[in-house]
């Protein structure tokens, strides 16, 4: 028997190695779960005004700290079943005790709730007019609060819809950034090795062995107060990713050695193919996938690490809206305990960064197949 | 009448053993009702190519093959002498203690990487030794004089001192030393040796097989050993068993098999092995030199000192001393050495993947224009490389996972601009053809190939340029004897066709005999002899190369040249 | 062994220096300063403020003079233990850091022991039984730990003890204690209160940890050299702890080198919503009002741990591994 009997064709033959990378990340069930996740979550940033309910400013002094309303389907009318989703209205009442304020169900008043209600009015991405909302009461002056109110009487669903937007788009611009850099130093690192190498792989581990929170707080509070909500948004994102680059920068680099050395490398430079041509061509598609899964892991840090300045107020501060900043109203025992639901910014938070991990580690299995 | 029978009872009696992989839906049966017997005193050889199921036979014996793998039929009847009833024990779990009685105690087992095989951050002493004390024989001091008594007896100068080092502080050899060591710890009656000589150097592995063969008389051992390689086999072996996907195709007498061999596939094997074994016929004529193409003057490489803040600096290390020979056109010259000899080290050296420190490499080109590709500009190099190409060790990693087949071998036309759409693909194809690969295979990626087949798409696209010469370093070693031949004999057909020369670089002596017209034998990054390959092979005049040709295995159990001290 | 020691004892003095220097740049990157701060708060209450007298705090607190001569005059005070003073409690910085410091120490090593206890043989367990139900459950834990943030948990703890146990969790101290002095019944007091910030703190470190710990278990448990000692005869739980298990615990030691600046770090944010004795609220303040020295002082002692926690998990990793010793 020869050996250029070849075995049947299959389909696999031609599949390349991105198309075989995706098949082995269909494989994990978690790690599928985890991306329809996070891209429902950024859909959600993105159409932030049309999928919450009000605007997230929309304040009602009269309705602080109103607890979440269950949703009830099932509408019984005196004709009969109504398939109709509506939440019970509610009073204030004082605790004939203790005299504290009590919102209490009020069976008798139904607020009903209809999909692509006409409510407030936006501004989708501060350029499309419109007043179209998912879901919301089907008379617009009509309060609904499905996850509560807050301390100002602000809907607490559409607030954290709204700060999706700022948190996720932190953590995908913050990992831009690290990338770059990690791609700039960990590729000249890897690919110029000698004295540079050992420069930058002093600093890394300097960074690495900094307590980063410290040194977040030091850098953040070095922002001048009277910043532009937008001028520290992008101040922060730096901050963060000025941290964030060195776990990014090791893989590139450990990538790039390993594939310096690999014969498909030097095959292509006796090919004749100029430095950029090897880099772009032939180095990079390899560390792609790796680029991919490691971004993806580094993302949640970059989520985390936002919520946490914004929570101790050196971070993203109101008007603007993020979870960090969200979950700053509670900051106390006091209000927790008077209003738990404000905590709910954090299940945004612990999900988002549950659904990112998930993926990443999809990825990185389907990306290295054979270990790390 | 029961004595008699008593008398013949085989040590090791394996019958209708089956080993299988459960991987999802899939049943890999490594091994298929597989039966031999293994008697006291004799040696006996497993011999088959890669995916044969050797290995996993000799694993099964000791129940150490991993999940997913099952034995899930026959019998291993071990009867540690003639008189007792045999166990079998193929029927002991895995975990239990009776296995663990077995292991190390009776059989015991000697694996091919030594390096892995020995825990890195313990005393070779203590690991010798732990046998003794997990048997109950010993306790530990007595366990430790006697690893170093053991350490004796398998040649390691200084056992005391080598005792107490780690396994990276040992070559190769010595650890496959210390692994022997560690496997007679116990005194077991058959040793079980997994390929245990491959990773090694030929004249380490003639030490080693001489090692084994005079502990085996010392001992009254039984081995079973496993191996690829017929040469090897004709060296060692009483019986030989020949396996071929999992299932043993012919068990014969080590004589009978190599004079009188049965199956169709120990006849190839044998052939192969034959055809590059040292005894075949040359298969090439002489060819009176063309004129110069390379001259090599004096060239070295040495890596510059390891200068740090805290640490002190370490000695230079030449890894090439003033190498200096001609290649003539239409030449194929040999490159032979063993590991850490400098052969590959030149190889990257000729083509400027290294720079070397010092020497020239003066090439002259088809138009006959010579310069010296050592300090030659990025402009001349690129020249230089469309007509110099190279072939790389391993199949695996020298293609771009990343791009079709028709993409790596397109990749130098179009890189050089002389190619490309529709011409390209034609001429992809035209190459694919001349390798012996059908052209409709050009759209499929490297994942899609054995490993000759990959070879073969490296030598297309080492082909593509119209080269002059070839350097292939160890370009068949990673492929299996009979594939090994196919490749060899497709670049002997088609170096006339295009009027090729090679440098072809190899640990094998066989292969060179075969392939070259000229050999340089390599030692230390040094030149040892040059000349041409027959007077080399036949009647070479430097005691390094005696050594390194009296240590090659010849796959002729009548003439056993390496156990004869 | 002694020569790795003091070779890598020598590596750090550079280290400590540069620490020392981005810690007052990072100071300084503020703009303004202390005394500036001061009026700016001053005149928000409606106070009229006197720039000659400002001009006096600042020469009296040397803040009128080029940075480098203030890094210079710090730190060869921090070089004589003299860390100068906090400006916001016209104190010794010495007297305001030294227990703050202390306790953070005792609480992030304190954690650090708790994270190991748990991460090594949950990680073990998980590469020995892969894809057992344990293992999924353990690494469910695992990301669940990873995802909440340790502010939020604390939130959660400080919410279910308030409302369930009608107590509170924060703090380091019963009542009685906060200001007694050290005693017997201090530390049992200490103790009783330190788990709630361990348990948070600990919780995202052990569980990447424990897949740490996984990984690792699992490259090594398929090496040839546990063939090897497999073939020897050894029972699986010996082999598995002095092959495998033995081989596993170097990288995991080398872990200490992130995981004890990512529990000072987590201790900081914690310590703030907990309302702890540590160095986090005071530093929050210190940064935020401008009080360069206490603020200094806090970075420069929590980065020196974390800097000193990677010394020490380099020297372990070599009293470990002879290829390391050996170099």
């Amino acid at each position: 028997m020869s050996d250029t009997t070849l075995a049947p064709p299959r389909a696999l033959d031609t599949a390349s190695e991105a198309r075989l990378v995706w098949l082995r990340f269909r494989r994990h069930r978690l790690a599928t779960i985890g991306l329809t996740l996070v891209v429902l979550l950024y859909l959600v940033a993105v159409f932030a005004e049309c999928l919450a309910p009000f605007s997230p400013d929309k304040s009602n002094a009269r309705l602080v700290f109103h607890p979440p309303q269950a949703i009830h389907f099932i509408d019984e009318q005196p004709d009969g079943w109504h398939f109709r989703p509506y939440v019970y209205g509610s009073k204030l009442a004082r605790d004939p005790v203790t005299l504290a304020a009590k919102y209490v169900l009020d069976g008798s008043r139904k607020t009903y709730l209809r999909f692509f209600a006409q409510g407030d009015a936006y501004k989708l991405w501060t350029l499309i007019p419109g007043n179209v909302h998912l879901i919301g009461p089907a008379d617009p002056s009509e309060p609904v609060f499905l996850l509560g109110a807050d301390r100002q009487g602000r809907d607490v669903l559409s607030r954290i819809v709204h700060g999706a937007r700022a948190s996720l788009s932190i953590g995908l611009l913050g990992v831009a950034n690290s990338l770059l850099l990690g791609i700039i130093f960990g590729g000249l690192s890897g690919y110029l090795g000698g004295k540079v190498d050992w420069f930058i792989q002093r600093v890394i581990e300097f960074i690495i062995s900094l307590p980063t929170i410290p040194i977040w707080l030091a850098l953040a509070a070095a922002l001048p107060k009277d910043m532009s909500p937008f001028g520290k948004y992008f101040c922060i994102t730096l901050i963060i990713s000025l941290i964030g680059w060195t776990e990014l920068a090791r893989v590139v680099r450990g990538r790039f050695l390993a594939l310096r050395s690999e014969s498909f490398v030097t095959a292509a430079w006796l090919d004749g193919c100029s430095r950029s041509r090897i880099i772009f061509r032939h180095m990079l598609p390899s560390l792609t996938s790796h680029i991919i899964a490691a971004v993806t892991l580094a993302i949640p840090a970059m989520i985390l690490a936002e919520t946490a300045l914004s929570f101790l107020g050196v971070g993203l501060q109101p008007p603007a809206i993020s979870w960090g900043a969200l979950l700053k109203e509670a900051q106390n025992v006091e209000s927790i305990s008077a209003a738990p639901w404000l905590l709910l910014p954090g299940a945004a938070v612990a999900i988002t960064v549950l659904a990112l991990n998930f993926t990443g580690d999809g990825l990185r299995d389907a990306a290295d197949p054979h270990g790390h | 009448m029961d004595i008699d029978v008593n008398a013949h009872r085989p040590i090791l009696d394996i019958r209708d053993l089956s080993t299988h992989f459960q991987l999802g839906q899939i049943t890999l049966k490594a091994v298929e009702k597989v039966s031999f017997t293994l008697h006291r005193g004799q040696t006996l050889c497993i011999v088959g190519e890669s995916g044969s199921g050797k290995s996993i036979t000799a694993r099964s014996i000791l129940q150490l093959v991993g999940h997913p793998g099952r034995i899930t039929n026959g019998q291993i009847l071990y009867a540690p002498d003639p008189s007792t009833e045999p166990v079998d024990i193929a029927k002991l779990s895995s975990r239990g203690s009776e296995i663990r009685g077995v292991r190390g105690r009776e059989i015991a087992m000697v694996f091919q990487e030594p390096m892995t095989s020995l825990s890195p951050i313990h005393r070779i002493g203590w690991q010798i030794a732990e046998a003794l004390v997990a048997h109950g024989l010993m306790n530990k001091k007595a366990a430790l004089a006697r690893a170093t008594d053991l350490l004796r007896q398998v040649e390691i100068p200084n056992p005391e001192e080598a005792a107490q080092r780690y396994p990276f502080e040992f070559s190769g050899g010595m650890r496959q030393r210390a692994m022997i060591a560690m496997a007679l710890a116990c005194n077991p009656k058959v040793l079980i040796a997994d390929e245990p000589t491959t990773a090694l150097d030929v004249t380490t592995q003639a030490e080693i097989l001489r090692l084994i063969r005079k502990l085996q008389v010392e001992n009254g051992l039984a081995v079973l050993f496993i191996t690829h390689d017929m040469g090897v086999v004709a060296q060692i072996a009483d019986d030989v068993l020949v396996m071929y996907r999992g299932e043993v195709v012919e068990h014969a007498p080590v004589e009978q098999l190599f004079s009188h061999p049965i199956n169709p596939y120990t006849i190839r094997l044998l052939e192969a092995a034959r055809k590059l074994g040292m005894a075949a016929p040359p298969a090439r004529a002489y060819v009176p030199p063309g004129p110069v193409m390379l001259e090599v003057r004096d060239v070295s490489l040495i890596y510059p000192a390891q200068a740090s803040m805290f640490r002190k600096t370490k000695a230079q290390a030449a890894a090439l001393k003033g190498v200096s020979f001609d290649l003539h056109e239409g030449e194929s010259l040999g490159i032979v050495g063993e590991s850490g000899s400098g052969k590959t080290t030149l190889g990257n050296c000729l083509i400027r993947v290294l720079r070397p420190s010092t020497g020239e490499v003066r090439y002259r080109n088809r138009e006959g224009e010579t310069s010296n590709l050592a300090n030659a500009s990025r402009e001349d190099l690129k020249a230089a490389h469309r007509e110099i190409r190279m072939i790389f060790q391993d199949p695996f990693a020298s293609l771009n996972p990343r791009m079709t087949v028709e993409q790596c071998i397109g990749e130098p036309l179009l890189v050089n601009g002389l190619l490309r759409g529709r011409d390209l693909r034609l001429r992809v194809r035209s190459l694919l053809g001349m390798v012996g690969l059908p052209p409709d295979v050009a759209s499929r990626y490297p994942h899609a190939f054995s490993g000759g087949q990959r070879q073969r798409i490296v030598i297309a696209r080492a082909l593509a340029l119209d080269p002059r010469l070839i350097i292939a370093d160890e370009a068949t070693s990673a492929l299996d004897v009979t594939l090994r031949g196919q490749i060899l004999d497709l670049l002997l057909e088609l170096q006339p066709k295009l009027g090729l020369s090679f440098i072809f670089i190899s640990h094998d002596l066989g292969v060179i005999r075969y392939f070259c017209n000229r050999v340089i034998v390599m030692h230390r990054g040094a030149i040892v002899e040059i000349g041409e390959t027959e007077t080399i092979c036949t009647n070479p005049s430097q005691p390094y190369t005696k050594a390194l040709l009296a240590a090659v295995p010849e796959a002729e159990p009548a003439r056993r040249n390496l156990l004869v001290a | 062994m002694g020569r790795f020691i003091i070779r890598r004892l020598l590596g750090m003095i550079p280290f400590i220096f540069l620490v020392s220097v981005t810690v007052f740049l990072l100071i300084k990157l503020t703009p303004g300063d202390f005394v500036s701060n001061y009026a700016a708060s001053l005149a928000a209450s409606g106070e009229t403020v006197d720039d000659a007298m400002l001009e006096s705090m600042r020469a009296r607190y040397g803040l009128d003079q080029p940075v480098i001569v203030q890094y210079w005059d710090w730190i060869s005070g921090v070089m004589q233990g003299d860390f100068g003073y906090s400006f916001q409690w016209q104190q010794p910085v010495i007297s305001l850091i030294g227990e703050r410091i202390g306790l953070t120490l005792v609480l992030s090593v304190s954690t650090l022991l708790l994270t190991w206890a748990v991460a090594l043989p949950i990680g073990v367990y998980s590469a020995v039984r892969r894809y057992s139900f344990g293992d999924y459950f353990f690494t469910m834990i695992g990301f669940l730990g990873l995802a909440i943030p340790g502010f939020l948990m604390a939130l959660i703890l400080m919410f279910v003890g308030v409302s369930v146990f009608h107590t509170d969790v924060g703090g380091l101290f019963s009542p009685a204690y906060v200001n007694a002095p050290w005693g017997w019944d201090r530390v049992v007091d200490l103790a009783k209160h330190l788990w709630v910030p361990m348990v948070i703190l600990g919780t995202s470190g052990a569980a990447s940890l424990i897949r740490i710990m996984r990984a690792n278990l699992l490259d090594q448990l398929h090496q040839p050299y546990v063939d090897t000692a497999r073939a020897k005869g050894l029972s699986e739980i010996t082999l598995l702890i002095r092959y495998p298990i033995r081989v596993a615990l170097n990288p995991f030691v080398s872990t200490l080198g992130f995981v004890l600046p990512q529990l000072v770090s987590g201790s900081v944010i914690i310590s703030i919503v907990l309302n702890l004795p540590t160095a986090g609220p005071l530093l929050l303040q210190a940064l935020l009002g401008q009080d360069q020295y206490l603020a200094g002082a806090f970075l420069l002692l929590l980065c020196s741990l974390t800097v000193f926690g990677t010394l020490l998990s380099d020297i372990l990793l070599a009293l470990l591994d002879p290829r390391i010793r050996y170099q």
